[in-house]
């Protein structure tokens, strides 16, 4: 398998505090992957990371096979764009354009024109006239014409209104069609990221809580409802993420490889929104079991 | 990246060229009629052998050029230190533009490297034609003035505005990198280079060759100036100013022969006409003849030694403080660099 | 060319959601045999989708038999479901309609009737499965 990044107990520390801790993650190639956690999880500083934007505290961080920043070759490999898409506010697209031209031998200028024609954006507007979402689209252009095996996306839809998130979601996802690049964006928001990823990794509290493809996760994950029991006496493969009592009824929600053949226990699929929920949860309650491997 | 670069400094460099060029227009009209008072005088007063002593009219052509050219040579590695240097790197991690600037597939070292060469270089270049057009126009002047290593004149001729333009830069630069803010580091950047400024003029040109010595006779300094507290009652001397044709006096001492200095319980003692007018101030008279009788008492054990460096050593000095700001300079731009590859 | 659309909350996968969708199409004679499908390309720039979930609908609609792939030009129908239209089955119908006013003289409500129509049919596949 060809991962596409790889973390091996990473770690970001920023004087006191760990920004992120223990990050072991091997992200297969050619997946639309969700980093997803509230707010000061991490997600910025991973990101920041695996384009070389920072250094590693303690462990390590490969992407494409490379640290991250260190060569031209590997810079042009890796299309960045950070929180709030920023541009140079002075200048016009056409000059961003050519400063793309410039800055990358790898820049495909007709590729570039023809996304800034179909998003409609004008070759001399002034980059600090243009809305949110229009900036949103100059920077992913800037991005992709780079051709980049690997784009990756700091909350690119998080200060969007509703209809230039969508526009920005289809041009996103018809660029991995087009071009085939893998991609990892984050969201602190689950519904932005359900739609268009494959793959999520959890991220609460400077710690990854859970890693792999979202097919995988959501058949391994359940919601169990019934009487009120202990959820020690679960069999061992089963996994308790969260827990929640009333005094007559249990609600587990359990992480298991086979099926669940207790009778007594009512079974419900979860959505992405659902499992994620179960993971800041368990965050919160803290670690009652030694967690699961997450190399999927 | 040079493109990109050059693309991003088109406001500044505009500016700064375009006054440049305003300037040399404007001391290309007036420079030649300077140069033609001068001549007139040169020629007029050799013959008669009174240069030395009439006033040359020079100095009252264009009176208002002759006392802003200074200041403007002065003033102008600071502010390309203000405006060149602070926002270079700052407003980029400011805007936060540099999220999209060190993601492209040039490295961070090229991409400072490129910044800080291109701007320095202009930098120092305008620095360098502006205190050439000035000199320029300003020889018909400095053919008139000796003095050329007095702090009022080194500072704005030569090549040290170079050397000030390139570390005004490289400090704003360095200031915009550690300061994060363009604002915060332009007031660090006028704070700091006013501060290496004065301590450079003050402390280390003095010293860039051992001062040569001059002897003069007491009678022709006098002793100085010995100065009474009124509060405290304590008698002071402060030694005597002295003019040394040609040469930047740096100390002055009143010493006897084997070099011990003079002081001022000496001169009480051996003037003993000092001490005399307790309460009604004495007459102006009265006052000389003590003087004159203290001056020839004294004269015969004590001289006046006076600390200087010579007009000569102009140019070398020029060289060796434009060499020390650049290598500051460098210094700075080095330690930028090992700063931003910390992150 | 049909459109898709993507319920969110419906609580079905994206890709059965297209999966039916197609079916439905067919059913109602939108699509007719020899019709390309749109292209994942376009699929997807329209829905804002992952393109992992056309490709797997699709594939499942081959699996039904129903389209075809040809590498390079696109996906096109093979086969109609109008056959299958729900015109055609008479008997079947009259037989629910007897069991469905059976079912309401038992005093069962819309929803108990869906509930217990729907846990037969799961129990029904699960056995099939076993």
């Amino acid at each position: 398998m060809t991962a596409v990044i790889e973390a091996n107990g990473l770690g970001k520390r920023y004087r006191q505090t760990w920004a992120l801790s223990e990050c072991t993650l091997a992200i297969p190639a050619g997946k639309v992957v969700g980093l997803v956690g509230p707010n000061g999880a991490g997600k910025t500083t991973l990101l920041h990371l695996s384009v070389g934007l920072l250094q590693p505290t303690a462990g390590s961080i490969t992407v494409l096979g490379g640290r991250p920043g260190t060569t031209p070759d590997q810079l042009a490999r890796v299309g960045f764009v950070a929180q709030d898409a920023p541009v140079y506010a002075g200048l016009s697209i056409r000059d961003h354009l050519r400063f793309g031209a410039r800055m990358n031998p790898s820049w495909d200028m007709a590729l570039a024109e023809d996304r800034v024609a179909r998003v409609g954006l004008q070759p001399h507007q002034r980059a600090g006239e243009l809305s949110g979402g229009q900036r949103a689209q100059l920077a992913l252009t800037l991005a992709v014409a780079r051709r980049p095996e690997l784009l990756v996306l700091d909350e690119p839809v998080a200060s969007l209104d509703p209809l230039a998130r969508r526009e920005f979601l289809q041009g996103l996802m018809e660029i991995v069609v087009e071009h085939g690049a893998s991609v990892i964006l984050s969201s602190h928001l689950v519904a932005d990221l359900e739609r268009v990823c494959d793959y999520v990794v959890v991220l609460v509290d400077s710690r990854v809580q859970v890693a792999g493809d979202i097919d995988d996760l959501l058949a391994t994950h359940h919601r169990l409802t019934g009487a009120r029991r202990d959820p020690d006496a679960l069999p061992r493969d089963q996994q308790v993420i969260s827990e929640s009592h009333t005094d007559r009824q249990s609600t587990l929600v359990v992480r298991t490889e086979g099926p669940v053949l207790d009778p007594s226990w009512s079974v419900q699929q979860l959505d992405l929104e659902d499992l994620v929920l179960a993971y800041m949860t368990r965050s919160v309650q803290g670690n009652r079991r030694p967690k699961l491997e997450t190399r999927p | 990246m040079i493109r990109v670069a050059l693309r991003q400094f088109r406001t500044e460099a505009i500016v700064g060229f375009g006054l440049l060029a305003v300037l040399a227009i404007v001391l290309a009209v007036t420079g030649p009629h300077l140069a033609q008072v001068n001549d007139a005088f040169q020629s007029s007063c050799r013959p008669a052998g009174d240069c030395a002593t009439t006033p040359n009219p020079v100095f009252r052509v264009d009176v208002p050029l002759q006392g802003f050219l200074p200041i403007i040579v002065t003033v102008a590695p600071a502010l390309l230190g203000l405006f060149f240097g602070a926002p270079l790197i700052a407003r980029e991690l400011e805007t936060g533009t540099f999220r999209l600037a060190w993601t492209q597939s040039v490295t961070r070292r090229r991409w400072l490297a490129v910044k800080l060469g291109l701007v320095g270089i202009a930098s120092m270049a305008i620095a360098g034609l502006l205190t050439w057009m000035v000199d320029w126009w300003a020889s018909p002047l400095a053919a008139a003035t000796k003095d050329r290593l007095d702090p009022g004149h080194f500072g704005w001729h030569g090549v040290v505005p170079i050397g000030y333009a390139a570390f005004a830069f490289a400090l704003g630069a360095t200031a915009g990198v550690l300061l994060r803010r363009t604002v915060p580091a332009m007031a660090a950047t006028l704070v700091g280079f006013v501060a290496a400024r004065v301590a450079v003029g003050n402390w280390v040109r003095p010293n860039l060759a051992s001062p040569l010595h001059q002897s003069l006779s007491l009678a022709s300094t006098g002793i100085g100036s010995l100065n009474l507290a009124a509060q405290t009652g304590t008698f002071s001397l402060i030694p005597p100013s002295v003019n040394i044709p040609n040469g930047w006096v740096l100390s002055t001492a009143v010493v006897d022969k084997s070099g011990k200095a003079l002081t001022d319980q000496y001169v009480l003692h051996a003037c003993p006409g000092y001490g005399r007018f307790p309460g009604a101030p004495p007459s102006p008279a009265a006052m000389q003849s003590v003087h004159a009788s203290c001056l020839n008492t004294l004269s015969t054990t004590f001289h006046t030694v006076a600390a200087y460096q010579p007009g000569s050593r102009f140019w070398p000095f020029q060289w060796a403080e434009m060499a020390i700001f650049l290598a500051a300079a460098v210094a700075l731009c080095g330690f930028s660099y090992w700063w931003l590859r910390r992150q | 060319m049909i459109e898709f659309h993507l319920d969110s909350r419906s609580g079905v996968a994206p890709y059965q959601q297209v999966v039916q969708q197609v079916r439905h199409a067919l059913r109602l004679g939108l699509l007719e045999v020899g019709d390309q499908l749109p292209t994942v390309k376009e699929v997807v720039a329209s829905l804002a989708i992952n393109p992992n979930t056309v490709l797997k609908a699709y594939k499942e609609l081959e699996h039904l038999g129903l389209v075809a792939a040809r590498p390079g030009i696109g996906t096109f129908v093979i086969k109609t479901l109008t056959d299958d239209s729900l015109a055609a089955h008479g008997p079947l119908r009259r037989d629910l309609e007897r069991w469905l006013s059976k079912a309401r003289r038992a005093g069962l409500d819309d929803e108990s009737i869906d509930a217990l129509f729907r846990d037969v049919v799961r129990s029904a596949a699960a056995e099939d499965v076993a």
